[in-house]
Formats: C-alpha cells, structure tokens, sequence
C-alpha cells in the first residue's frame, strides 16, 4: 500500500457492546486509505457487520454501542453522529440482504437515495442515468416493484441507491449473499468499475474470501471480534492458514476422508 | 320508480354519507400504521383533543382557565370573544404539529426499535394522557361546534326525489344531510392530496421508503425523527378535519373519542396499509350497517348498526386477513 495516500476512514480500537452486555467487538482497528477496496473477511458472527454498522453508526437502533475507542472519517471523530449525519458526509451503507424498498418501483428507490442532496433535479437525474449506464438491467425494469425483481436486480437496486448519494466511502455488506457465482463476479466487476471510474472508496465485508481477496487491495480477516490477521490481498490469498481455514485450500494433495486425522494446522492465533 | 326501491337508495345514500365518517377516523389510522407500524390507539382522542382545541379557540377559552383559577383565585375564563374560524383553525393545526413533536420527543425517539406491542402500549397511554391534557385545558363540558358547514337536511334533494316517485305514491322525497355532503367532498379532496403527495413528492417517497424498510432508509440519510413529526402533523390534521366533521354533528364531548372503535372494521376490511382501502372500508361499513339494519333489522329485533361492523370485521379476518386492499405481503420464492 503506497504510504502516502491518506486513510478516509480510521477505526482505532473499538468496542462495542449490544444490549448493555453483550460484547461483541473485542478491540478492532483498521485503515481505509482512499480510493482503496479493503475486505474484512471472516465467518459468521465475526462481527463484520456490526464492525461496518459502527462506522454508519446503525448500531443504535440495535441497541449496540461503541464504547471503547474512536472512529475517523477524514480526520473527524464520527461516532457519535446520527445516521443521517454520516450519509451528508458522504459515508452510506450498503446492507447486508439488500433490504430495498420493496413497495417503491426501482426508479423510486434510486431516487430515494438521492434524498439528501440539494443540488437541483437536473444533477440527480444525470446520476440516474449514470447509475443506469452502470447496470443497464435496472432501466429495463424502472417501472416495476423492486419487491418483484430478482436477488441479483435486488443488489444492484441497494448499490445504485447508495451511489445516488454521491458518496465517498460505500460500506458494502456481504454483497454476495445468496447470489449465483456468475452474478457475485458481475456485482464485484461493477464495485471495481465504480472504484476506479467514480473514485469511490469501498469497505467490504464478504464471507466469499476468494472473490473478495480478487477484487480487493487490502484485507483483514475477523474472528471472534478481534482482528486476527490482516494484509495486502494479495499476500492474504497466498498465506497458508487463509488458504486452508477461509478459502478451503489444504496445502498438498487432495484429501482422503480416511486419512484424516485432525487438522494439520492448527489456528496459531487462538493459543 | 316503485317507492320501495327510492327507500333503499336513501338508506344507500345515507349510508355511504356514514362511511364517510368513518373513513376519516380510518385515514389517520393508516398513515401512522403504514409509516411507522404503530396501530395509534390515541388516534381517536386526537380528534376530540384537536376538536376542543379548535372550539376553544373559536370562543376565546383561556387554556388551563379552571387550573388556572384554583390556583390563582381568579375568575377568569375567556379572554376574548372569540377569533375567526379561519384563524382557529389555522392555530389548531399548528398545536397539532407541536403535539407531534412532543410525541416523537417524548415518546418514539426512546422506544425505536422496540416490540410493536409496546409502542402500541404506549399510544394508550398517550391516549389517556391527551384525554385527560383535554379536560385540564378546555374543561370536560359538552360544546357546540359550528365552523360554518350548513348542516340539516337537503329541501332541494327532497324535491327532486319526490318526482322520481309515481304522482299517486305518498312519497315525501329522500333525506339527506348537507353536513354529510360536505364530509364527503372534504374527504376526497383529503383523500386526492394525500395520495398526490406520497406518489409525487420526495417527502412522500421518503415516507413510503420508511414505511418499507426504516434501517434502509436510516442508510440513506432519512431522519426518522423528521419523518415521525411529518407522519404524526398529518395523522393529527386528519384527527382535526374528522373532529371537526363529528364535532359539527354531535358536539364536541367526550364519547367523540369512541368514534375509534368504529374505525377499527373498517381498517380490518380495507385494510391498515391503504389509504383508499380506508375510504372503502368506510363505504361498505356504513353502507352495509344501512341496509343490514333496514332489511334484517326489522326481524331480530333491530340496534343491529351496534354490532354488524364487527361481524363483518369477523369474517374478514377470517377470510382476508390482509383487507380488501392491504399491502400484498411480498415473498420471493
């Protein structure tokens, strides 16, 4: 990573506890520079949402909260902002099982995102034809129920949406949940487009390692609420424990359910 | 036309003109409902509340006068003669949207996110609370209210109609009330600018989108706490314009917050997402309660007006458990 770049975004040593007792974050720090597409990768309940739900400060209405350590976006402390106020600074979240606005017709939900702008029709309809051009599917099927469209239609409506707001970090949760192998390439195709064309910088929580760490500059791999490795993509998709644990890559041959006796290798970190 | 057939038109005509009423107590209902998931049990005081708000104005009450002289000693209880319907009313919304933001403040902003049955918990508490906010700032004696609506019956409608009947027919024409015309018309227009404000506005699409999804709309920079104010003004304009219309027919008092109940089948059969659905419901309901108490009603007795909306309510949920024209529940297979 070229050290000269500045972080957009600087998570340092965060906590963060749901319900008054339920500690879920043990401590997590990271840096996205700008212009980068950083993964944090991990399995279920490593706490990669509620790590991108404390940047967009949705944890609130979770009743979770930060409570140890600070969060930067540009230089400025950000969490104690109000959701709203993170989305005017230009950080919008992309949820986690798309959540659109099932009832609203695709060009409404797009234009939903745009909600916080005042910068006159006529720009915002530019950025609908921009996100259009972007995912052409989406202006064939302007007129119908998002609720009605498909899983893959769904995702790009929740990332066009986001896009509306001219944003400047995307937090992007699990985008490929349920989706066909071929549609999750397509999807994380148009992140990097969006990425190197609109110099949106993207924070990207994916359960999928191997196309994330594909798509990705940087990483950092989560387990149980801590940071458990983290590195350049590349280096991470070459490393032994990622291969083996995350992306199901035993060193060696291919493995006969009769020879097995135990792991070969051993999580290291967790001693 | 046979008399017998202009009889049940006027029972007809009478009973759309009653479920008129109805639907807009239903309407306010449905815009919380559909905003915010919250079944607003209060709904009903906020008629009463904004109707002795608006009379109280109107005569030039002073607000907590009886508390005020318990106090104080004094006598006062009207500090002028009254100002202008116009202006009343006018006030009386503004009241209106401050209430809404005390709600939010006080209520919403601390129970986000929490079980639907607990907020529905607290709008009954809010309920008693506004009940009893009414009789401390307006006195609990039963008023007049006139905004200037004609009311009574229709000589021109009764003489029309009493053509339409054979010459040798002893027919007297049809009656119908002006006031409940004039409900109607307002209703619609109520009706035609709400919907034209939710399709076509961008505060309107943001309160479809909460509707749909809060945490998406939370993504998106939407402040609930402004949606809730906005949602809580209109539901509380539509509590004023229903007060106003019952107020004018039956006084403003107390049994004016019951009118609630009666809003409640007619939710159940248009179903609590649906705007129109409520003027329907509204429609059947009163229609329904009409002809049901003009044809069966004769033969078990009568006082069936009492109980038939339910019933049919009944057999709604049974059958239709999402209203004639409730949101389809989306579901990808």
């Amino acid at each position: 990573m070229d050290q000269a770049q500045i972080n957009v975004l600087s998570i340092k040593n965060i906590e963060v506890i749901y319900d008054h007792v339920i500690l879920v974050l043990k401590g997590v720090s990271l840096e996205v520079p700008e212009g980068s597409i950083v993964a944090l990768l991990g399995a279920n309940g490593a706490g990669k949402t509620t790590t991108i739900k404390s940047v967009s400060n949705l944890l609130g209405t979770e009743r979770g909260e930060v409570t140890k350590g600070s969060i930067e976006f540009m230089g400025e402390r950000v969490e104690n902002l109000l959701p709203s106020d993170l989305v005017h600074r230009g950080v919008v979240q992309v949820m986690e099982g798309r959540h659109c606005f099932e009832h609203l017709t695709v060009e409404e939900n797009l234009l939903t995102g745009a909600y916080i702008r005042k910068d006159g029709r006529q720009k915002i309809n530019d950025d609908l034809e921009k996100v259009y051009s972007y995912f052409p599917r989406l202006k064939e099927r302007r007129k119908s129920q998002a609720g009605y469209t498909s899983g893959g239609e769904q995702q790009m409506i929740a990332v066009g949406r986001a896009l509306m707001a001219r944003p400047k970090v995307i937090l992007l949760d699990e985008p490929s949940m349920g989706l066909a192998p071929q549609l999750v390439e397509e999807i994380f195709e148009i992140v990097k487009q969006l990425n190197e064309t609109e110099k949106v910088t993207f924070l990207l929580a994916e359960q999928n390692t191997f196309v994330a760490l594909r798509y990705a500059s940087y990483g950092y791999i989560l387990e149980n609420g801590r940071v458990v490795m983290d590195g350049e993509a590349k280096s991470l998709a070459e490393n032994e424990d990622v291969k083996e644990f995350y992306l199901g890559l035993s060193g060696g041959d291919k493995k006969n359910f009769r020879n097995v006796k135990s792991y070969r290798r051993r999580k290291r970190w967790l001693a | 036309m046979p008399v017998e057939l202009l009889n049940v038109i006027e029972v007809m005509l009478n009973g759309l003109m009653a479920g008129i009423m109805y639907s807009l107590v239903a309407l306010g209902f449905v815009l919380i409902y559909k905003a915010s998931g919250i079944f607003n049990y209060a709904q009903g005081v906020m008629a009463l509340f904004a109707a002795l708000t608006l009379v109280g104005f109107q005569t030039g009450q002073v607000p907590f006068a009886h508390l005020i002289n318990v106090i104080f000693g004094t006598h006062i209880e009207y500090w002028s003669d009254g100002l202008n319907t116009f202006v009343a009313i006018i006030l009386t919304i503004i009241v209106m949207v401050i209430l809404a933001y005390l709600v939010e403040r006080f209520l919403l902003r601390h129970l986000v996110n929490t079980e639907p049955i607990i907020l529905f918990m607290a709008t009954i508490g809010l309920a008693y609370f506004m009940e009893g906010l009414g009789d401390l700032m307006w006195g609990a004696n039963i008023k007049a209210l006139n905004v200037g609506i004609p009311s009574g019956g229709s000589f021109w409608w009764e003489d029309v109609t009493k053509t339409w009947a054979p010459a040798e027919a002893d027919y007297y024409g049809m009656y119908i009330d002006v006031l409940d015309v004039w409900a109607a018309v307002i209703a619609i227009l109520l009706v035609v600018s709400l919907t034209l404000f939710s399709q076509y506005t961008k505060t309107g699409r943001a309160l479809r989108a909460v509707a749909d999804d809060h945490q998406a709309a939370l993504t998106l920079g939407i402040s609930l706490r402004t949606i809730w104010v906005i949602v809580w003004s209109i539901a509380g304009f539509v509590a004023l314009v229903a007060g106003i219309m019952w107020g004018s027919k039956s006084g403003v008092q107390f049994s004016l917050s019951l009118i609630a109940l009666k809003a409640l089948p007619v939710l159940i059969l248009g179903g609590f997402t649906s705007i129109p659905g409520a003027i329907i419901g509204g429609l059947i309901i009163g229609v329904g309660e009409k002809l049901f108490e003009y044809w069966i009603g004769p033969l078990i007795g009568g006082a069936t007006e009492n109980w038939f909306a339910y019933v049919l309510a009944l057999v709604f949920l049974m059958f239709r458990p999402q209203g004639l024209f409730g949101e389809k529940i989306i579901e990808r297979v």
